[in-house]
């Protein structure tokens, strides 16, 4: 079930040594190329985060180490790296030691999803986008026993702030992608994209399209607890929020799972309203590889986006957050699926 | 289920121990907050962090020398500041000073002012979870700061007042960095609108927040930007004009909502009015002394001297009682960040750790001037 990947390399494997092996060492392989990507693509984004700040306020941001400061976050993961791990004495050991990996696997099993090009992609089930999601909730574990299990009253705050916000933000998440599933049909991802060869669905989606487009990047800041839906870190007023207690690669690994997070969240919107990898008018659509450019280059325009909100909006605070949930982008959301529906039946679509 | 409830699962308040190292208190302020989950309940001060019994030191030191250790107060309007003193000295021995140094002065003052309330709006933002305002504000401070470093070689804590004066006669420069401030000011004020003021996220963070009503202020002894939110009419440049406020046209900013936002409005428009006395001002600086001839050792009479400025957070007070020696006999300053503190328990009642930050910063405190 697992490979469109690289065909050559399993015929490979399976000429050296038999098709159980061979399997296995696949899936270590594909794992290890997974960590690589999760790892390059973390630091790639703290240094984008980095500079794009710097361009809003006015300021350069990392330009020392390396072409365009691009070795300045890896210098910074070394350091992390090599920094000692401390900890409270109250903390409940056990819980606290093992909340990263919550966190850091999610975004990993989530990754591995990921179209990034009609090649690449390790994962492709025919539920994808349904196991995409039901994944995704679980990272909010990581954080809610991080913040419990420090026994810091300003991690636990910021805590229970997670479980308010995620859990009540995974609702308008998946009511979006419901009603772009609607449109297209299924829920495998890779067929999605297929779709999308007469046009994007954000284009072919008439208005529904576009609200849920809307409401999915409202919904994903939150969901990658970023400004101004920063509740859970909130430095002004708990400090660091869940992560207080944390330091060295522990605290790194929730730094990175947040941006790999803002770029599965950036990935699903490229790929149900965006068309994936897929070219613009299908211009490249003929040279190999080529989809892993057009891909790229889309999440990073997501991406760019919610760089855009965390520089400029203040945050809300967490009456707001949720009445903006439950009053507004849900009943908006129900209406929305209602009128997808309607559109699909009528073959009012392109 | 209900019994079960109510028998095992209790809910209760707790307390969480806010300052004194926190991003949110401006510096080593204590709050300690007695918390229902995350509304908040009650507040309890504990100040005296960066307690340096200024005013004691002061008893010690001769009038010139009391001067620079009120650059320490609110570092911010350390200008304000040290003219509060020199004021009270020259009204005290009846120095004449020339109009040359009442212009400088002022105009010292208002980027004072201006300097300190971008400041503030740069923290606000952050207070909110908006970080790029802070860079905003720095970009704008800078021009002010140069300006001062020019002037007498400090940026910040200025010292520049003297007896009967100012230290150095104003730089070629200044009237010409004064105006190119002016017009690169005024096209970014709009700026700050667009980017905070006018952001739907903002306004909700602080209208109706933080209320106090004008009898409460009045009763507080609230002053300055904070109390003129809620419609308490208290500017000592109207009230008591000193040096060169007589002569220009201004008008006080009074907003009667008594909300956060109010207050915030009022800083802002606060700016504006700033700007415009600066443009008044600058054209018509006159020629004169920089700085008039004192005795070398300054005595008070015997008597008790009062001198208020309006600092950059309000009603600030020099009181000195004097025993005719070259020392004050006791010295009190009144500052305005205690007074417009003490009403932030009043504001913050009932609502959300979140609201008490913005409150926090729509006071303007400065710790220093609050410890002394």
């Amino acid at each position: 079930m697992i490979l469109n990947v690289f065909t050559d390399i399993h015929n490979l494997l399976l000429g050296l040594m038999s098709a159980k092996v061979a399997h296995i060492t696949e899936l270590v392989l594909i794992g290890v190329a997974y960590l690589g990507i999760f790892a390059v693509l973390g630091l790639f984004l703290v240094w984008l985060e980095r500079r794009v700040a710097g361009f809003f306020q006015l300021r350069l941001g990392p330009n020392r180490v390396g072409p365009s400061g691009l070795f300045q976050t890896i210098a910074d993961a070394l350091k992390l790296v090599t920094k000692e791990l401390t900890g409270t004495v109250k903390a409940d050991k056990q819980l606290y030691k093992i909340a990263p990996y919550f966190v850091i696997t999610t975004a990993l099993m989530t990754m591995a999803l990921i179209p990034f090009s009609h090649e690449i992609q390790a994962f492709d089930i025919n539920i994808g986008i349904f196991f995409l999601i039901s994944v995704s909730s679980i990272g909010v574990l990581g954080i809610f026993l991080a913040g419990w299990s420090s026994n810091n009253k300003y991690s636990l705050i910021g805590g229970m702030r997670t479980g308010i916000q995620m859990i009540s933000y995974e609702l308008s998440v998946g009511m979006a992608v419901v009603t772009m599933v609607v449109l297209a049909g299924t829920l495998q991802i890779s067929e999605i994209v297929e779709l999308q060869k007469g046009g994007w669905f954000i284009f072919t989606g008439h208005i529904p399209a576009i609200i849920a487009f809307m409401i999915f990047m409202i919904a994903g800041t939150a969901e990658s607890n970023r400004v101004p839906f920063d509740l859970v870190e909130a430095e002004s007023e708990l400090g660091a929020g869940f992560h207080t207690e944390y330091s060295g690669m522990r605290f790194a690994y929730y730094f990175l799972a947040e941006f790999v997070n803002m770029f599965i969240i950036a990935s699903i919107a490229v790929v149900l309203f965006f068309g994936g990898w897929l070219s613009p008018f299908g211009i490249t659509d003929a040279i190999p590889f080529a989809g892993l450019f057009w891909f790229s280059v889309k999440v990073i325009a997501v991406i760019f986006i919610f760089m855009w909100f965390r520089w400029t909006f203040p945050r809300l605070r967490i009456d707001q957050l949720l009445t903006l949930e439950w009053k507004y982008l849900l009943p908006i959301n129900m209406v929305n699926i209602v009128l997808m529906a309607l559109l699909v039946w009528l073959g009012l679509t392109f | 289920m209900e019994e079960y409830l109510t028998s095992k699962l209790k809910t209760q308040e707790y307390f969480l121990n806010m300052g004194p190292q926190h991003p949110a208190t401006h510096g080593v302020l204590r709050l300690l907050l007695k918390l229902d989950g995350e509304i908040v309940q009650n507040i309890e001060m504990d100040l005296g962090y960066i307690h340096r019994s200024i005013e004691k030191m002061c008893e010690r030191d001769t009038y010139k020398q009391i001067i620079h250790l009120t650059d320490r107060l609110d570092y911010l309007s350390s200008h304000m500041n040290n003219e509060a003193v020199c004021l009270l000295v020259e009204n005290a021995l009846n120095i004449e000073i020339t109009d040359r140094i009442k212009v400088i002065r002022t105009m010292m003052s208002e980027l004072s002012r201006i300097a300190s309330h971008v400041l503030w709006w740069g923290v606000m933002g952050m207070d909110t979870g908006a970080l790029t305002s802070f860079m905003y504000g720095f970009r704008e401070r800078e021009m002010i700061n140069d300006i001062f470093e020019e002037t007498c070689g400090a940026r910040l804590t200025m010292n520049y007042n003297v007896i009967g004066g100012v230290r150095y006669d104003l730089q070629e420069n200044f009237v010409k960095r004064v105006k190119d401030f002016i017009v690169h000011f005024k096209k970014k004020l709009p700026e700050y609108d667009k980017l905070l003021s006018n952001n739907i996220i903002f306004q909700k963070r602080l209208e109706g927040i933080g209320y106090i009503s004008k009898e409460d202020a009045i009763a507080y002894g609230l002053n300055g930007p904070t109390a003129r939110g809620s419609g308490v009419s208290c500017d000592v440049r109207k009230i008591h004009p000193y040096s060169a406020y007589d002569r220009v046209d201004f008008e006080e900013i009074l907003f009667t909502e008594g909300d956060s936002y109010a207050r915030y409005r009022v800083r802002i428009r606060e700016m504006w009015e700033s700007l415009s006395i600066l443009e008044q001002l600058v054209d018509k600086i006159p020629d004169g002394e920089h700085r008039v001839k004192t005795k070398a050792v300054i005595k008070l009479p015997v008597g008790d001297y009062l001198q208020r400025v309006e600092s950059a957070r309000g009603d600030f007070g020099v009181y000195v009682k004097s025993d005719g020696q070259k020392f004050p006999y006791r010295l009190k300053f009144r500052s305005p960040g205690f007074a417009n503190l003490t009403a932030l328990n009043k504001m913050t009642k009932g609502l959300k750790i979140a609201d008490l930050v913005a409150i926090l910063s729509t006071i303007d405190v400065v710790v220093p001037d609050i410890d002394r």
